[in-house]
Parts: C-alpha cells; sequence; structure tokens
C-alpha cells in the first residue's frame, strides 16, 4: 500500500540536507594553540617507545613554548589498517590532525590525492634540514620536486645469521657472502649439517605482505645489474618496467629456496604470522641459520619489550646481502622509513612544524633512534660515537645507507607490490614456473599502472 | 527499500471526519499522527537508507582511498570489471562454496540433527550439550577465529590427535582452507540452528508422533513424513537467516586464513576488504558490496518460495 504524503517526508528531507550539509561543512574548530598529533600505536601492549618518546616531547614542547599544548592522537592498529583509517582522517577538515605519521610507501599517494601541505616554505628557514642526508630528503620528495615530510629516520636490511648453526655446519663466524651463489651455498651447507634448523628465510608470497616484497624480493632485484638503474621503475620514461631478465633471476632466486627445501616449510612461510615467529621464536632459539631481513629486529628483544634477548649481539652476525654476481657496488639494502607530515586541511600548520623541529633537535633525534632501532639519516647524529656505539649492530646497518635503494613508492606502488607478492607466492609453492609467474606480474602489471609499462 | 516501508506509517481507515473540507483536515490529521513515527523514520533514513544510497553511488565512480585528485562517475564500469576479473569469479564460487558447506549442509543439517537428538536425551545431557554448543556461539567471532587457528594449525591439536591415531597430519589451512574456515563457521554458528529447531519441534503436538508410532512409522518414517513437513517453515526461516548471516563472514576467515594461501579461501567479503581498503579502490570494492547483496538476496528470493509453500 502506497504511503499518503503528509508533511513528514518534507520535514525529513529537510533536516537530512541539513545534517548532510553540516557534516561537511568547514571550520576543523580546532583550538589555535593546541597541536594534534596522530600516530601509530603498537598493537603490542607491551610496546611502547612511541608512546614513551612522544609524551616527552610534548613536555619538552609545552614548556618551551608556554600557553601552547600537544594532544596525542593515538591510531592503535596494523600497518595496513593504519594507513586506511588515517587516510579516511585525512579526508576531512573536521577529522584531520595537524601532524601526522606517514609512511614512506605511501606517501607519494597521499600527496597525490592532495591530502599533505608541501613543506618546503618551512624547510628553507629551518637551519638544521642541511643535516638530513639526501636520499632521506629525496624519500619524502614528490614528483612536483617539493618536500612533504620530515624523515626521523630510516631503516636498512641485510642478513643475519646465527653464530651457533654457523659453527655447526663449520661456516666462518665472520661469514660475507659475494654472490648470491655464495648464499645459497651456504644455506644448503647449514641444511646437510645441521637438521632441525631452517637454513635460509627469505619472506614471500601475500600473507607476508609488503615484507615479501621488500626484505625478500627488492633486496634481490635491486642487487642486478650495474646498481645504477632501477630495476622496477623507470624514471627518465616513467614507466614501470616489464619483462626483465632481472625479474625473472629474482625470481629464481625464491623458487630455488623453497624447491630445494632450504627456506622454511612452505606452510609456514605462507602463514600471516610467520614474521612474528621469526622475531619471537625461531631466531632467538636457534632455529634459522640465515634470514634476510631489517635493521629494526632488535627493537623486539630489548629491555622492557616483552621478549627481552640481550644475547642477541653475541649469538647472531650480520652480513650485507651481496649482488647477484658480487658486481659493484657488491652489497644491496632497500630503505624506507616514516616521516612527519603536514596534512593539507590541519588547522595549525606553523605550530605543527614547531613540533617537528622540537622532535628533531639532534639530541632529540638521537634519542629516538637508539630507543626504535633506528637509522639515522642526521649526519650530525651519524657521525656521534654515542649513537653508533649505543647498541650492536647500528654502526652496520648506518653504513649501508650509502648503497641504499628506496622504492618507487608512486601511487601504483601497492598495487604493483601486490603482484610482486603473488608471483613469489605461485614459485614458492610451485604452482607455477618462473616464466609463467613473470608473465602473470607483467600482465597484472599493465592494469596496475594503467598501462604505464616498459619492456626491458 | 522495504525497510522504510515497514517503517513508515500505515494509513489507518477510521470513519470519514466530518468537517467542511475533509482533504486539508485529512492531511493535518496524518500528518499529526506521523508525528510520534518521526524520530524513528528520521534515524532509519539517516544511518540506514543514507549509507546504502550512498553506497550505491560510490559504486559507480571510481573513488579511491588515496592516490587519486579528483574521482569521477564511471558509469558500470566496476561491474564490467569485476565480471572480466578472474579474482572476483574466484571469490564468487569460494562465497557459494563456503555458504553451502557451511550454512545448508553444516550448520543447518547439525543443528536439526542435534535438536533432535537431544529431544530425546536427559535433562543433564540436555542441558550439558546445550551450554557447549551455545558457548561457541557466544563467543565473539575473533575469538572464536583464534581458537579454531589453533587447532588447525600445524602444531595444533587436531595434528596432535591424528598423530596420536598415527595418521597423517597436514597444515589444514594450507593444504585445505575453504574447509577448514568452512568448519569453523559450523562450529561456531550451529547453535543458532539447533536452538530455532528445538523451539520448532517442541511445537509438534505429541498426539500426531503418537498415532503414528502406533500405526508402527519407524523413527525415519516419522522424521521423513511428520516431523519434516510440521516444521517446513522454520526449515526455511533458518535457512534463510544461516545464510545471509554466513555470507557476510569476515573476522573469521580474516583471523584463520587472511584470504589465503594465493586466495583460496578468499570469499566477497575479504575480496571486497582487499579491493577497497588494501588496493584503496572503494569504488571497485563498493560494487563487489552490491554484488554481494545481489547474491544474498537471490538465496533469499529461493527460501522465501519454500517459505511460501504451505503444508
Amino acid at each position: 500500500m502506497p504511503v499518503r504524503p503528509t508533511a513528514a517526508p518534507v520535514l525529513l528531507a529537510t533536516l537530512l540536507v541539513a545534517t548532510t550539509l553540516t557534516a561537511c561543512g568547514s571550520g576543523s574548530g580546532s583550538d589555535p594553540d593546541t597541536v594534534k598529533v596522530s600516530f601509530k600505536q603498537s598493537t603490542d601492549n607491551s610496546v611502547r617507545v612511541m608512546d614513551t618518546y612522544l609524551g616527552e616531547m610534548k613536555k619538552q614542547f609545552e614548556k618551551a613554548n608556554p600557553g601552547k599544548k600537544v594532544e596525542l592522537v593515538p591510531i592503535k592498529a596494523p600497518d595496513s589498517e593504519y594507513y586506511t583509517k588515517l587516510q579516511q582522517m585525512l579526508r576531512s577538515p573536521k577529522t584531520a590532525p595537524d601532524l601526522v605519521y606517514e609512511d614512506t610507501f605511501l606517501i607519494n599517494s597521499d600527496i597525490t590525492s592532495g591530502y599533505l601541505k608541501p613543506l618546503d616554505p618551512y624547510l628553507d628557514k629551518w637551519s638544521d634540514w642541511g643535516q638530513f642526508i639526501d636520499t632521506a630528503k629525496a624519500a619524502a620528495k614528490a614528483q612536483d620536486g617539493k618536500t612533504y615530510g620530515v624523515p626521523d629516520g630510516t631503516d636498512t636490511r641485510g642478513l643475519w645469521f646465527d653464530k651457533g648453526v654457523f659453527a655447526k655446519a663449520g661456516l666462518p663466524a665472520d661469514w660475507q657472502p659475494k654472490t648470491w651463489d655464495d648464499v645459497l651455498d651456504a644455506a644448503r651447507t647449514i641444511k646437510k649439517k645441521v637438521p632441525g634448523a631452517t637454513p635460509l628465510n627469505v619472506y614471500t608470497g601475500k600473507p607476508a605482505g609488503e615484507a615479501a616484497t621488500m626484505q625478500g624480493f627488492e633486496m634481490l632485484l635491486y642487487g642486478t645489474g650495474d646498481g645504477t638503474a632501477d630495476p622496477l621503475y623507470d624514471t627518465a620514461s616513467k614507466k614501470w618496467v616489464a619483462g626483465s631478465q632481472a625479474f625473472k633471476d629474482a625470481l629464481t632466486f625464491v623458487e630455488t629456496v623453497y624447491k630445494e627445501k632450504l627456506g622454511p616449510d612452505v606452510t609456514d612461510a605462507l602463514d600471516p604470522n610467520f614474521a612474528t615467529s621469526v622475531r619471537g621464536d625461531l631466531l632467538p632459539g636457534g632455529k634459522l641459520g640465515i634470514d634476510l631481513d631489517g635493521s629494526w629486529l632488535p627493537q623486539d628483544w630489548l629491555k622492557g619489550s616483552g621478549h627481552e634477548w640481550p644475547a642477541w649481539s653475541r649469538k647472531l652476525g650480520l652480513a650485507h646481502m651481496p649482488t647477484q654476481h658480487g658486481q659493484a657496488p657488491g652489497k644491496v639494502s632497500m630503505s624506507g622509513g616514516w616521516t612527519w607530515s603536514i596534512p593539507s586541511k590541519a588547522g595549525n600548520p606553523a605550530l605543527a612544524f614547531e613540533f617537528i623541529k622540537t622532535m628533531q633537535t639532534k639530541a632529540n633525534a638521537q634519542k629516538w633512534y637508539i630507543a626504535n632501532s633506528g637509522i639515522a639519516v642526521r649526519k650530525d647524529v651519524a657521525a656521534d660515537p654515542a649513537y653508533t656505539q649505543a647498541q650492536p649492530g647500528i654502526k652496520f646497518f648506518t653504513d649501508l645507507v650509502a648503497s641504499t635503494h628506496y622504492r618507487p613508492a608512486y601511487p601504483a606502488y601497492p598495487k604493483v607490490s601486490t603482484a610482486i607478492q603473488e608471483a613469489m607466492e605461485s614459485v614458492t609453492t610451485g604452482d607455477s614456473s618462473v616464466d609463467k609467474a613473470a608473465s602473470t606480474y607483467d600482465e597484472e602489471l599493465k592494469s596496475a599502472t594503467d598501462d604505464q609499462v616498459t619492456r626491458k | 527499500m522495504s525497510v522504510t516501508t515497514k517503517a513508515a506509517p500505515p494509513p489507518l481507515r477510521r470513519p470519514a471526519p466530518k468537517v467542511a473540507s475533509p482533504h486539508r483536515g485529512g492531511l493535518l490529521r496524518s500528518a499529526g499522527r506521523a508525528l510520534p513515527l518521526t524520530p524513528a523514520v528520521v534515524l532509519l533514513l539517516l544511518f540506514l537508507a543514507g549509507p546504502i544510497v550512498y553506497c550505491a553511488y560510490i559504486a559507480f565512480t571510481d573513488l579511491q582511498l588515496t592516490g587519486q585528485a579528483h574521482s569521477s562517475f564511471v558509469g558500470f564500469d566496476n561491474f564490467r570489471e569485476a565480471f572480466r576479473d578472474d579474482a572476483f569469479l574466484n571469490a564468487v564460487w569460494l562465497t557459494l562454496v563456503f555458504t553451502v558447506l557451511s550454512s545448508l549442509v553444516g550448520q543447518n543439517t547439525l543443528g536439526l540433527a542435534l535438536a533432535a537428538l537431544m529431544q530425546r536425551a536427559s535433562k543433564p545431557v540436555r542441558t550439558l550439550v546445550g551450554a557447549v554448543v551455545i558457548t561457541a556461539w557466544v563467543l565473539p567471532e575473533v575469538v572464536a577465529g583464534f581458537l579454531l587457528y589453533a587447532f588447525f594449525r600445524r602444531e595444533g591439536t587436531l595434528n596432535a590427535i591424528l598423530d596420536w591415531l598415527h595418521l597423517p597430519s597436514q597444515n589444514w589451512m594450507f593444504t585445505l582452507p575453504i574447509l577448514a574456515v568452512s568448519f569453523a563457521n559450523v562450529w561456531r554458528g550451529t547453535a543458532f540452528s539447533m536452538l530455532v529447531y528445538s523451539a520448532a519441534l517442541n511445537e509438534i503436538p505429541k498426539e500426531i508422533t503418537e498415532a503414528a508410532e502406533v500405526d508402527g512409522a519407524g523413527g525415519w518414517r516419522r522424521m521423513w513424513h511428520i516431523t519434516l513437513p510440521m516444521i517446513r517453515r522454520s526449515i526455511g526461516t533458518n535457512l534463510m537467516l544461516n545464510t545471509l548471516q554466513t555470507l557476510s563472514v569476515f573476522g573469521l576467515i580474516w583471523v584463520m586464513t587472511r584470504g589465503g594461501p594465493g586466495d583460496r579461501s578468499q570469499t566477497l567479503p575479504l575480496f571486497m576488504y582487499e579491493q577497497a581498503f588494501q588496493n584503496s579502490m572503494i569504488g571497485y570494492g563498493t560494487a563487489v558490496a552490491l554484488l554481494l547483496l545481489v547474491v544474498g538476496s537471490l538465496f533469499s528470493l529461493v527460501y522465501m518460495r519454500l517459505l511460501r509453500t504451505e503444508v
């Protein structure tokens, strides 16, 4: 039965329009004396590194700037959900904070969306900016040449190995492979001589997510060729690289690891929680020979982290990841990291930049790098013995910054990364050959990048 | 929009008002009568119809969460894209498998069997079984997911039992992911069917069963010829609610397998999540959500027909 027209619908419509309009209205309503800071809070309750540090910065800032306030807005979520939540907040002036913690993985994408403010006017007047190394400055630089974030450190990657397992396998305690084959040979030796230990871990497949792409695949891919050209993205033509031999070589390495059973059991490697077992169980338990992984691992083993393991520096050795055939520069590393950025809809951008300055005084930056096992991007800190000696391994990973690569983190990158993970996964499980996986990737790449593809 | 129609005031037929201008008076009167309902209708429109309409609109745009300065209207592109996308078709297939296995076959049959058995059981057994089954049901989805992850994983309970029986063990979430999550859903959701069927079975008059028994009908015959036809309506209702619930299961699968390995347990809700929030393609993800709605209504239509048939 049709509903008879009454005054109610009219009233409703008016109300609806009114509410919608108010919701979309401008006026962030933010207090001009308060800086709202959004950051990623660890999902592990025992890890409070960032909370503690920001709490201290808040105190310093409020003391130095009487009348001004810092409001910390933690977002407690795993990486991928943090991005989603943040992007939703950045869409509206009502919810946009004044300062956000952005992963360089997605910063270009957020810049393209118009979520962030260029910082050049502020940076020009800030003397400390000269202390930042060039590669780090580039990490938050968009295709328009403007800079949208101040990096608070970076990370590098290399080979962690268990000295105990190596001793049993008769391998040297100061191991340093020169080529990919050296790495595989060491793994084969471990497989033969140390039953029960997983010889070599290379993260793979979609469940591992970006860890598979960056710690796994790209650490291989960027070690091919002459080390100058980007094997993933051609900067000159602004196109993504398809059909390269380098891509197949890197896939072949992954295939070899899992086909010869040098890696973890495939079903474990494809468990979404595998990275947690590597850090919390396999490495501390002496059950893993070689782990291709990031500089931040000790963060989990620090005092008060919940998984204390102070003996790691005696039990584990570090080697840099070699290039494919040992060609110059001999080693390879990938870097990412996070930056502090100001949303374009922020209410108090100037005050927010003042807070960045507070966090990035030399002393405070140094404190932060040490607290979170980060790698310095400030020259003055990198040269300070108090920093390099603060933790075993810091010097090793800081030295890698010279030969590190940044991902082509353009808007299409997250989709390209997923396509890489799928290619890795299909050779890991043995579902497809290297050639088949590579050609599937080429197809995926076309649709992920709107056909911005060049063949090499 | 059956929801809004349901909530709108039904025009009441009362004796015609004896006023000079009946039209104007009637209008005022019905406005007056509708007034108390206004808040409810406003809320429904705002929080139910509003988002649905907005969603339907987004499904026709190329809106992205990030990586795009402006979105535009793209017509049916998202839907065309979905049907060309192997991953989408795979998700549709897996959703059907998951729904048929865990809802139609699993929860429904098991629930009926449990209810029938409990009719005969002694009171303590009934209480105990009921408590166990209902505990699984009231657990939050994520907690249930973790429990079953622990049950199926390589060092999990299931494999421990198999080892003890000298049977080969394996990583179930890797070898048979869709079966593992279906089983998990059966484990979690059977209680609902059991409750529905217990109520229905209690409604069957004792005399009918007794008469059949006197006529010499055995257990199976009584079930087939008397019990099932008499609870037909409950079966329809239960199937419909169960299916709709199962179609939207997300947390359970997410916790256990994240749709993997590969996409071998990626049902439509997980596929939608991946597209919308991991690949940032909100427009496409919403289109997939709308298609999921269509799948749900197709199932509902089938059950409605089943319900309509009178005994």
